[in-house]
């Protein structure tokens, strides 16, 4: 995708403590984007960012000093207008949990194609969710069943189901298929898609299901 | 290099000896050309002739077939209808009456039933409706078909006498109910032989799975114990019957009728036993070279999902002498597990309990053997059975076809487990290839894919076009 079709180039600030992933992203993304800085550490990146107030934060989840929740605490309560996509090296369920729980706007692994990145980059400066297929299995998972009857008390219904339309756009990511082809597939406008991705984002945020985090604790192996 | 590419067929190697040495089917096939008539070229023609009439005579037997169905079809102004699938209980015959009137099935069901059980004919009309109703989602009907089932018919010819003389039997005895629906009973069950032999496959293998086990219950886990009461039971009951005919009436005029239908049953025996004998004897042979063949097919994709496949990866890397030493290392290895420990090659299934496992080991399997990663998502899991297994193993020569074929870098990998089934899609974004296209005796997406899921009565859906990339859905119902 060149860069020209999607208008600015978004400012976009990097937390990785690898030096070597680093210079790839800015390698790979340098011509696409407006680079504002590094960080290498938690208490350097709340700082920097705090400061330089990027569109786009490229966040990597095991950072020394308190991991990628930390940084998301740090900045998110002062300003909450700054957008974080969330990187791993292997996509764990408690990785998953813990960044987009705490405000993390997408997740993608670190795996992904340099297209893929800028795409996704430009997708979470734009406000929308970033949805890995392995996110929407994760998703579909912990939703699927009904909760368990001791902790129903104090749910919120409205957050904790998926609705069927959602189910579907879900179940069509996880297969592998992008926005797009998911438009095409449903017969809904790519726009529409993308309001079913930032709901469910929501509901994962906001749902306080028992199943979101034993779903991550259960699940370690994958 | 590379020796020149194969055609993309997606079904993994061209069988060249196989296709070359037989002369396609219909006009294809050519008429003997040139006039050499020595050595082989004498002997070939002679061949081409031999072929070519074949052909006509299957031609023939083909449109007389059509042209028998399109007559049934006509006479009963049913082109339209079709037996369920998704509303039936047998054969679907009242959920389609219902689609087909609007009543509702609960009702159409109901008075079927009663009708049948009353007067007995509405069994039969029941039976010749499965007979020549097409199934939902296909054309041609079971009936069409059992017109060519010689050894069918001849069975069907052979059971009339045993109707006959149960028939005889029956009224002798003045067994109240079963006098009256006796006929159209003896008559479904003989046309029930002709429904069985000659079914679609998936309707077949619906019967086999749900109906014949239904019939014959003791057969798997029976003890000698169970074996022996039911002997007993029955010939206490027998015994039973008997002294309450015999002694109900008075003595000699139970006995008179009794004798008589005895004689009847000894006359029929003489008669057609011989021929009752010959046609068991022909059943069994048949029902062997059945086993036999299937056999032959299971072990067929084995062998095309270890064998071919790693000989068409050496082929594909002739200058690449480490990673051909390795493939050939690798499927050594499994051939001798196959031959001297029995463990089927390709077959996945087997070292996992849970599905989750499966899968997990399919991808690794799949990205040790060939240059694709596959990315793999799962929702849910629940532990492997038979079906199950097959479906693995049947995604698994999917993401293969999609490593060989697709020329894609990677490929999605989704399973699902629902209340009712699990479904797998395995999708790449590679170049696609047209379905029609790809021969119907290629292995892979035939025996591998297609036989493997229906053998355990799940489906398979391809969604693919030339530039498309390829996706494929499989899903094996739950027990």
């Amino acid at each position: 995708m060149s860069p020209s079709a999607q208008g600015v180039r978004p400012r976009l600030f990097l937390v990785d403590d690898h030096a070597v992933f680093r210079a790839g992203v800015k390698a790979e993304l340098g011509h696409a984007v407006e680079m504002v800085g590094e960080a290498d550490d938690v208490a350097a990146a709340i700082e920097l960012i705090n400061e330089r107030l990027p569109d786009v934060v490229l966040l990597d989840v095991h950072l020394p000093g308190g991991g990628g929740q930390a940084v998301l605490q740090g900045v998110l309560p002062l300003h909450p207008e700054v957008q974080f996509l969330a990187l791993s090296v292997s996509d764990a369920p408690e990785d998953v949990i813990a960044v987009i729980r705490a405000g993390a706007r997408g997740y993608i692994t670190k795996t992904i194609s340099g297209g893929e990145l800028l795409q996704a980059v430009h997708k979470v400066a734009a406000g929308d969710a970033v949805f890995s297929p392995r996110l929407a299995g994760f998703v579909l998972d912990a939703f699927a069943h009904p909760n368990s009857g001791t902790l129903t008390i104090g749910l919120d219904p409205e957050l904790d189901q998926l609705s069927p339309r959602e189910r579907e756009v879900l179940r069509l990511i996880a297969r592998g298929y992008t926005y797009k082809e998911v438009a095409r597939d449903l017969i809904i406008s790519a726009k529409t898609v993308e309001s079913h991705v930032s709901s469910v984002l929501r509901k994962l945020q906001l749902s306080t299901r028992h199943e979101l985090t034993k779903w991550a604790t259960d699940r370690r192996l994958v | 290099m590379v020796p020149a590419a194969p055609a993309r067929d997606h079904g993994g190697i061209s069988e060249s000896t196989e296709s070359s040495a037989r002369p396609s089917p219909g006009p294809a096939a050519e008429p003997p050309r040139g006039s050499r008539r020595t050595g082989r070229g004498y002997r070939d023609d002679w061949h081409q002739v031999r072929w070519q009439a074949r052909e006509w005579h299957h031609d023939h037997e083909r449109s007389r077939s059509r042209r028998h169905q399109e007559h049934v079809h006509r006479i009963l102004r049913l082109r339209g209808m079709r037996r369920s699938t998704e509303a039936r209980v047998l054969a679907g015959v009242c959920g389609g009456v219902s689609e087909a009137t609007g009543i509702d099935v609960t009702l159409v069901r109901i008075g079927a039933a009663v009708l049948g059980v009353a007067f007995g004919v509405p069994l039969l009309v029941y039976v010749v409706a499965w007979l020549i109703i097409p199934i939902d989602g296909d054309d041609g009907n079971i009936f069409s078909r059992a017109v060519t089932d010689r050894r069918g018919i001849r069975i069907f010819i052979a059971s009339i006498p045993i109707m006959v003389m149960l028939q005889i039997l029956v009224s002798v005895l003045h067994i109240g109910l079963i006098g009256i629906i006796g006929w159209p009973l003896f008559g479904s069950a003989g046309l029930a032989i002709l429904i069985w032999r000659n079914a679609g496959p998936t309707e077949k293998a619906w019967i086999d799975h749900d109906l014949i086990p239904m019939l014959r219950a003791d057969e798997e886990g029976a003890s000698r114990w169970s074996l022996i009461l039911r002997v007993f039971v029955g010939a206490l009951l027998g015994a039973a019957a008997v002294t309450v005919l015999v002694f109900g009436h008075t003595t000699a005029a139970a006995i008179r009728p009794l004798g008589g239908a005895l004689l009847v049953v000894a006359a029929f025996v003489v008669l057609f036993g011989p021929w009752w004998l010959r046609l068991v004897r022909d059943l069994m042979s048949e029902r062997q070279a059945r086993a036999l063949a299937e056999e032959r097919a299971q072990m067929a994709a084995h062998v095309h999902d270890s064998v071919l496949q790693t000989l068409a990866l050496i082929q594909r890397s002739p200058n690449d002498p480490q990673q051909v030493v390795r493939l050939a290392r690798a499927q050594e290895r499994e051939l001798r597990a196959w031959l001297f420990e029995g463990k089927a090659p390709g077959s996945i299934g087997e070292e996992a309990t849970m599905l989750g496992q499966g899968i997990e080991l399919l991808q690794r399997h799949v990205e040790a053997g060939h240059r694709i990663t596959v990315h793999v998502v799962m929702v849910g899991d629940c532990p492997l059975t038979d079906g199950l297994r097959a479906e693995l193993d049947a995604a698994k020569e999917a993401t293969v076809n999609a490593a060989k074929w697709s020329g894609a870098a990677q490929v999605s990998l989704y399973a699902e487990v629902e209340a009712d089934a699990v479904k797998v899609f395995v999708r790449d974004r590679g170049q696609g290839f047209d379905p029609d296209s790809v021969p119907g005796d290629r292995q892979g997406i035939a025996q591998s894919i297609h036989a493997r899921m229906a053998r355990y009565g799940g489906s398979v859906v391809i969604r693919t076009s030339p530039g498309n990339g390829a996706e494929v859905e499989l899903s094996m119902p739950r027990p």
